[in-house]
C-alpha cells in the first residue's frame, strides 16, 4: 500500500487517525521537540506511518519537521504523536508547558548565541 | 520502502541531543517578499515545508452555503541551534487575510514576529500590521527587504508611512545574506525583553 495516495486528501488522511482531528494532548506546536523511546518497542498493531514516524524520531526534531519529512499535515501528525507518547514510543523532548512564554532569562540565552552566529 | 519515500530522508536531521527547549518566532509577510528567503539564510537546515489545512470563514455570504471553507497554507521553516539547549524556529506565514486565523494560533507562545515589507508595495502591509496588532499581542520588529530595485526612502519614512509606534523597531535588511537576517533576529529579540510578559523568568 502506497501512502503517498493519502497525501492531500483530507478524508483518507484521518482514516489514519480513526477519524480525529484533535489529538489527546493539546500541548502541541508545531516547534514542540519530539524523540523516540529507543528502549519501548513500536506495538504490533500500529500503522506502517507510525512506525516511520517513531523512526524518524530517533534523533530530537520539531513536530513541524516530522510533518515535513512524512509530507502529512502539522495538525495530523499532532494526532499521531500524540497517540504515541501514549503509548510510550515517544516522549515530549521540550520542557515548557502550553501557553507558557519563554522568560526573560531564556529570552537572554538566544540573544547571546545569536550574537555569536 | 516505496519509491515515494526515497525522495526524502531516512532521518531528520536530528538536533543535539542537548538541546531540551524550542522558542519561535514567525516571520510574517505578502508574497515575494523574502520570508523564505531570509529564513533560509539563517537556517542551520534547508528550509523545510509544511502544510496546513485550515477552515477559513468565506468573504460574501452565501445564505445557502456553509460560510467556511477549508484552504490548504504552505509555511516554510528553518531553525538554528542558538546555545546548546535552546533551538529557535523560524516559521514562515503568508500575510493574506485568509490565513489571519492561522497566525494567531501559531502566535501562540511566540516570542514575536518580523514583519517583512517591500517598500516597492507598501501599501501590502497596512493589512498585516493591523491584524498583528490586533489579533495577537506579540512583539514585531518590521524588516525592510531592500531588493536592487526598492526606492531608497529614509527608514523614518517608511516609519511614518506605516504609522508604527515609536518603539517598534525598524531595520533594513538583504534577506540573503546571514548577517543581515540574524541581525533583524537580534533586533527582534531584544525587544522583546521590553515586554513585561517576558520578563518572567521561568528556567
Amino acid at each position: 500500500m502506497d501512502t503517498e495516495e493519502y497525501r492531500d486528501h483530507p478524508v483518507r488522511s484521518y482514516v489514519l487517525t480513526s477519524g480525529r482531528a484533535h489529538p489527546s494532548r493539546n500541548t502541541l506546536r508545531p516547534e514542540t521537540l519530539v524523540r523516540a523511546v529507543e528502549s519501548r518497542p513500536v506495538l504490533s498493531t500500529a500503522s506502517r506511518l507510525e512506525r516511520e514516524l517513531v523512526e524518524l524520531c530517533r534523533g530530537t526534531l520539531a513536530l513541524a519537521e516530522v510533518a515535513a519529512y512524512l509530507q502529512l499535515p502539522v495538525s495530523l501528525v499532532a494526532v499521531m504523536v500524540s497517540d504515541l507518547v501514549d503509548t510510550g514510543n515517544l516522549t515530549i523532548r521540550s520542557n515548557h508547558q502550553a501557553h507558557v512564554l519563554p522568560g526573560k532569562d531564556i529570552l537572554e540565552k538566544i540573544l547571546d548565541g545569536l550574537r555569536k552566529l | 520502502m516505496d519509491s515515494a519515500s526515497s525522495d526524502r530522508p531516512a532521518t531528520g536531521q536530528h538536533l543535539a541531543p542537548t538541546v531540551a527547549r524550542s522558542v519561535k518566532v514567525l516571520v510574517v509577510g505578502a508574497f515575494g517578499v523574502g520570508k523564505t528567503t531570509l529564513i533560509g539564510a539563517v537556517s542551520e537546515i534547508d528550509p523545510l515545508r509544511t502544510e496546513e489545512r485550515i477552515t477559513t470563514a468565506s468573504v460574501g455570504i452565501d445564505p445557502g452555503q456553509p460560510n467556511k471553507e477549508t484552504t490548504t497554507v504552505a509555511m516554510d521553516f528553518g531553525r538554528i541551534t542558538v546555545t546548546d539547549d535552546i533551538a529557535l524556529y523560524l516559521f514562515g506565514t503568508p500575510g493574506q487575510r485568509r490565513f489571519w486565523d492561522l497566525w494567531a494560533g501559531l502566535a501562540d507562545g511566540a516570542v514575536g514576529a518580523l514583519v517583512m515589507i517591500d517598500t516597492r508595495h507598501l501599501e501590502d502591509s497596512f493589512e498585516v500590521l493591523d491584524q498583528l496588532e490586533l489579533r495577537t499581542k506579540i512583539p514585531f520588529a518590521v524588516v525592510v527587504n531592500q531588493f536592487p530595485d526598492s526606492p531608497n526612502y529614509p527608514l523614518e519614512r517608511v516609519r511614518a508611512a506605516l504609522d508604527l509606534l515609536p518603539e517598534t523597531p525598524i531595520v533594513e535588511c538583504d534577506a540573503r545574506d546571514r548577517q543581515s537576517a540574524v541581525l533583524t533576529l537580534i533586533t527582534l529579540v531584544e525587544h522583546a525583553m521590553t515586554f513585561p510578559v517576558f520578563q518572567k523568568v521561568n528556567a
